[in-house]
């Protein structure tokens, strides 16, 4: 017998999710993606391990990378199998993300 | 006159950068901590409970003041299985009373909070501003930092990195021969509020007490594990994924925070509350075997930014590590100054102390343990085999009569397709490991 599972809680979006936490978004990615390199990847680690859900697959076979919601976490670049593919650094002091209640 | 802008700059404002700028401002030492949240603690999570035993050498009485959510009464170790749950549960409410044990705070808070500490015995606070590298003077020693401010360079005899599990200072600095990215693991977790009354009931505790769960299984089949714990009206639930596990399958990390809420353990506990906070960081897990060297001329390195975070099944500890081993790194570099020879040599002072003292005696102690945690048979196998165990132990066969424990032992241990040889040989780990 299977026991059904209880999701007894509000459901919510991914966008309704990530808007729980505060970001500061400056003007300039901290984070950048060459597409190029994406193209030919198959594995496409990113888009499943990336927490914010920022690593979106298109239909040309790309990738499109957004950094505004990023948590900075270094997730990304870990996982990432294309040498160069994820230039990584910090964003400006003061910018980012900003943690509350966690 | 001086001429450097510090004798020791401090980068990164959290529990150990706090700790190595306390000791060093209350030695007289001029030093800067440099933070590139807007306050102390605004880019730091974690997966649930602070224990700060070892701040009572530094700010005595430390309880009376520390913004504490709960105090850690309730103590659970569980073990999921598809629908099952064998839990270890551990309570005494005298460790909601001082000199207590572990609690649960808010990062932003408690970070925030102990950083104040350092601006009070004198050091200077920078927020709002990223490191972007290191400074080495003419003969290659670390001089300083360069951050991303207008004219933002700041020199100082002493540097100590406290920057992180990302620590760009100690990759920089060369002080990080390999970084596996099996090492490490994504913690995600959402803060879900409910009223403190509810808390109190669902958890079975009262007042300031709080519950902390760590859980093995549950997490959708990827490496890893899961945690729920109180905090005044809010229930902390997260999981921590191991990275390449996480990145080889198809489930992302707030689906397999889902399943482990929809868990029938686990579900009652956070009946209708809404997510306040999602919040994901990665963590340092696997011990001595990814530790970077923790010295060079003119740096020392601290906290998660050296790998000091202990993932060791039953213990689960971290914050502690970076307030003791930025503690040890500032007094290091006090010495060294005071010595005035701030090479390698002299700051290994610091790695004499995290050798004599818990931080890497646990650690050398516990080495094989975070390995044999993560391992597919502990995580994959070992779950579903011992809540069958007990599955069995517990359910009432009548009329047949009850099987022996070895034979349902033997059953269980095939079932779950797990080799005698080793399950003697993870015993004999385990046994061994935890010393």
């Amino acid at each position: 017998m299977r026991i059904a599972r209880d999701t007894t809680w509000p459901e919510i979006s991914f966008e309704e999710r990530i808007g729980t936490a505060e970001f500061r978004i400056h003007e300039r990615a901290h984070i950048v993606v060459d597409g190029d390199s994406c193209r030919g990847c198959s594995t496409r680690e990113c888009v499943t391990a990336c927490p914010a859900n920022l690593f979106v697959p298109t239909s040309d076979g790309g990738i499109l990378f957004n950094y505004e919601n990023c948590f900075e976490c270094g997730t990304c670049y870990m996982v990432c199998n294309k040498e160069g593919a994820i230039s990584w650094s910090y964003p400006e002091g003061g910018f980012g993300v900003v943690f509350h209640r966690t | 006159m001086n001429v450097t802008d510090a004798d020791v700059i401090v980068v990164g404002a959290g529990p150990a950068g706090s700790c190595a700028a306390i000791e060093l401002a209350r030695a007289g030492r001029r030093v800067i901590l440099v933070e590139r949240g807007p306050f102390p603690g605004s880019k730091n999570m974690y997966g649930g409970v602070v224990y700060p035993r070892v701040l009572d050498q530094l700010i005595p009485s430390w309880w009376e003041t520390a913004p504490v959510q709960r105090w850690v009464t309730r103590r659970s170790t569980m073990v999921l299985s598809e629908t099952g749950a064998l839990t270890i549960d551990y309570r005494n409410p005298s460790w909601g009373a001082p000199p207590y044990n572990g609690a649960t705070a808010y990062r932003p808070d408690f970070d925030n909070w102990l950083a104040q500490h350092a601006v009070d015995a004198g050091a200077t606070l920078v927020t709002s501003t990223t490191v972007t590298g290191l400074l080495r003077d003419e003969r290659g020693r670390v001089s300083g930092v360069r951050t991303d401010r207008p004219d933002g360079d700041l020199t100082a005899s002493v540097v100590i990195a406290c920057d992180g599990v990302n620590s760009f200072l100690a990759k920089e600095a060369g002080l990080y021969p390999h970084t596996d990215p099996a090492n490490f693991t994504l913690g995600v977790k959402e803060t879900l509020a409910l009223p403190k009354s509810v808390i109190d009931e669902r958890f079975n505790v009262r007042d300031d007490q709080g519950v902390d769960i760590e859980i093995l299984g549950g997490t959708s089949g990827v490496n890893g594990g899961g945690f729920v714990y109180t905090n005044l009206d809010t229930v902390s639930l997260g999981a921590v994924l191991k990275l390449p596990k996480l990145a080889a399958q198809k489930k992302r990390p707030e689906e397999i925070i889902a399943g482990l809420k929809s868990h029938p353990a686990i579900a009652p506990l956070i009946e209708g509350a809404e997510v306040k906070e999602y919040s994901a960081h990665v963590i340092p897990e696997a011990g001595l075997s990814m530790m970077p060297t923790m010295v060079t001329d003119g740096l020392l390195v601290a906290g998660d930014a050296a790998a000091l975070c202990l993932a060791a099944g039953i213990w689960l500890e971290g914050v502690n590590f970076a307030l003791a081993s930025g503690m040890y790194a500032g007094q290091a570099a006090h010495e060294a100054l005071s010595r005035g020879d701030v090479s390698a040599r002299t700051l290994a002072i610091y790695t004499e102390r995290l050798n004599s003292t818990f931080v890497l005696r646990d650690h050398k102690k516990l080495r094989k343990i975070p390995g044999l945690v993560l391992s597919d048979r502990v995580q994959q196998k070992y779950p579903a085999f011992v809540t069958g165990v007990v599955e069995r132990v517990f359910r009432v066969e009548n009329p047949s009569p009850k099987p022996g424990l070895r034979r349902i032992v033997k059953e269980e241990r095939k079932k779950a397709g797990i080799g005698l040889r080793d399950l003697l040989k993870d015993g004999w780990t385990g046994l061994r490991g935890f010393g």
